[in-house]
């Protein structure tokens, strides 16, 4: 299949590393800040499939598709240890967080709240 | 406000970076297709995709199965793994979904590992979509039992590194190179792999949900 000009899933995959990056820099959620690592990982895979469709011939270059399946694979397992460590920081900061009442960290306790829940 | 507009600017600077760098490629790459085919005949499996991943790249996945390994030991050392949900009796909608789908899965996922020799498929993907299965499993209340076998569980998981690794050594006591298979076997011995790789990935990759070590109650 011969690629088009302009190079559209090239391009939508830059975009959607562009996007990803954007979120994971401006959400404090850190869930999101996951999800955006996600998006900004499937716009790596999509520029490695487009790059390997552009060789010449009638089977596409299978080595990034390989590279492609591993990405994937890791991508999943950093998601895992990612959310297990953001529940277990969670769970910490729930003991580790100051009484409601105290005067000197009045900004903190809905703060540390927000930012974990 | 600022700080949005000034991230926002810096994305669409890295937007331009990304799309000269896509403009500026080669219009007409060589790529690796001509030297993947030339000797897909010797590899011991029909599909390109496979012969690079366990055969010519088998290092590669040898240590993205340790990767899965170290990823599960990373969160069964944070914290002990929600138990799976109990309420089926009111749910019976899922319960038949269950009953249904679960042996079906598990008929595809071997389906996936054994047509990876021969067209799209392999290891990961029956083991993904095992995995998947386990998960579900875990949602309908089906997993109890599993998941008191400790022993089963953690023979599972190290099931893919072990295997992979004795090959690789055997395949050196036998040929003289780590992971180079026997000329006219390799097809057996990528089947073996495979099989083993696909319990640890099914397994890793359901025990990911749950978030932690499951409880034990021995």
């Amino acid at each position: 299949m011969p690629h088009a000009d302009p190079p559209i899933y090239l391009l939508a995959g830059a975009a959607l590393f562009v996007i990803g990056f954007y979120s994971l820099l401006i959400q404090p959620h850190p869930l999101r800040r996951i999800m955006a690592l996600n998006i900004m990982g499937s716009g790596v895979f999509l520029v490695f499939i487009a790059l390997a469709n552009r060789t010449p011939g009638p089977v596409a270059d299978p080595v990034p598709h390989a590279m492609v399946l591993t990405g994937i694979v890791v991508s999943v397992c950093a998601t895992g240890l990612a959310l297990a460590l953001t529940n277990r920081f969670g769970e910490v900061l729930d003991e580790k967080a100051p009484p409601a009442e105290s005067p000197a960290s009045g900004k903190t306790p809905p703060e540390a709240a927000e930012n974990h829940r | 406000m600022i700080l949005r507009l000034a991230v926002g600017l810096l994305s669409v600077a890295l937007l331009g970076a990304l799309t000269w760098a896509v403009r500026s490629l080669p219009v007409a790459p060589v790529g690796l297709t001509s030297e993947s085919l030339a000797r897909l005949h010797e590899s011991g499996v029909l599909n390109p995709v496979t012969a690079v991943l366990l055969n010519y790249r088998g290092y590669d996945t040898l240590l993205e199965i340790a990767v899965l390994l170290l990823a599960i030991v990373g969160v069964w050392s944070l914290q002990r793994g929600d138990s799976p949900g109990g309420d089926l009796p009111e749910r019976p909608l899922l319960a038949a979904l269950l009953r249904l789908l679960l042996p079906v899965m598990v008929l595809a996922a071997g389906y996936l590992l054994w047509i990876g020799a021969f067209a799209p498929g392999g290891a990961f993907q029956g083991g993904a979509l095992l995995g998947g299965a386990l998960v579900l499993a875990f949602l309908g209340g089906r997993a109890g039992g599993f998941l008191r076998r400790h022993r089963w569980l953690r023979l599972g998981l190290v099931l893919g590194v072990v295997v992979f690794s004795a090959a690789g050594a055997a395949a050196k006591l036998l040929t003289g190179g780590l992971l180079q298979y026997p000329a006219g076997h390799g097809g057996a011995w990528i089947l073996i792999i495979e099989s083993a790789a696909m319990v640890s990935i099914a397994l890793t990759l359901g025990l990911l949900y749950l978030g932690g070590r499951p409880e034990e109650k021995e």
